[in-house]
């Protein structure tokens, strides 16, 4: 089983690359962009076939190291 | 005073602190973040650099080393820790220092001299200071933004937490002045119990006439008072 793991910056919490970004996409004409988020994506293959199991997992792997929750909030999808 | 550096891959201003801390008439000595022990240590110091390329996010990887629980525990035993600009960022990691360094909100890389004003001298880190002294100290980072949620900034600021703000060469806290964006021109903080300062300037690198000043020996100047 493969797990994505999506790490945003939290509402509120600056986001100056996001910005810049957001910034290039004008100068490249493109019109109608609003704010701008950047943030990671992970992908763990794991031996865990149960579900429930591997999200209890991988949820445990982002408070523990993936993400920092001071600043980070994270979505755990399960694939394949 | 016995200090023990710890030296992470990719950690790289760990012969400047052991220097600056020789030079303040303390001794330096160098431990390897595998080990699971520590010698016998006045202070914990962990460097400038980039532990383990930064990958992941600053400090994120190092905070995780071998090493780490027992500096957190000695922290908890009242052994004074320093975290000079990488070292701060691992701070924040482990969770010893609240709040976050987040990417400058200008996107470079800052190498220069910046000014800091003495915001507390009540602290064994900052006491051979004056309060509101200003100095001048260089910072070399890309991850300094100081960030924490409003009641954690107010908890700082109540219990006279912060160590260092950026200010002007007159000492006055400006947008102007600050360099990375930081909250309120926050550049270092202390813990509670005021035995953990994490901060991102170096004032390890002005401690000798030969790198263009001495404004940073006075920090380590008060470690070795405090402890001696």
């Amino acid at each position: 089983m493969k797990a994505r793991v999506h790490i945003t910056l939290k509402t509120g919490v600056l986001d100056p690359q996001g910005k810049a970004i957001g910034k290039a996409l004008g100068t490249l004409g493109f019109e109608g962009v609003g704010e701008v988020r950047q943030g990671k994506l992970i992908e763990i293959e794991l031996d865990e076939t149960d579900p429930a199991r591997a999200e209890a997992s991988v949820r445990d792997m982002c408070e523990k190291l993936l993400a920092n929750t001071v600043i980070e909030k994270y979505d755990v999808e399960l694939v394949g | 005073m016995k200090a023990v550096v710890v030296v992470f891959p990719g950690t790289n201003r760990e012969r400047d602190v052991a220097a600056a801390i020789v030079r303040a008439g303390g001794k330096a000595e160098f431990v390897w973040h595998d080990e699971t022990a520590l010698p016998r240590a006045d202070l914990i110091v962990l460097p400038g650099g980039f532990a383990h390329g930064d990958y992941l996010r600053c400090g994120a990887m190092a905070a995780r080393s071998a090493v780490i629980p027992e500096v957190v525990r000695r922290a908890g035993a009242g052994v004074p820790v320093l975290g000079i600009c990488n070292g701060f960022q691992v701070l924040t990691e482990t969770g010893l220092l609240p709040g976050a360094l987040l990417r400058n909100a200008g996107l470079k890389f800052i190498c220069r001299d910046v000014h800091l004003r003495v915001e507390t001298a009540r602290s064994g880190f900052t006491q051979a200071y004056a309060q509101g002294q200003v100095l001048r100290v260089p910072v070399a980072h890309h991850d300094g933004n100081y960030f924490a949620d409003a009641d954690t900034i107010a908890r700082l600021k109540d219990a006279d937490r912060v160590a260092f703000r950026y200010c002007g060469a007159d000492g006055t806290i400006t947008a102007a002045a600050n360099p990375n964006g930081s909250l309120e021109n926050i550049a270092g903080i202390l813990n509670e119990r005021r035995n953990v300062l994490g901060m991102m300037p170096h004032p390890e690198n002005l401690t000798d006439p030969a790198q263009g000043g001495t404004d940073g020996l006075g920090l380590f100047r008060s470690l070795v008072e405090t402890v001696a």
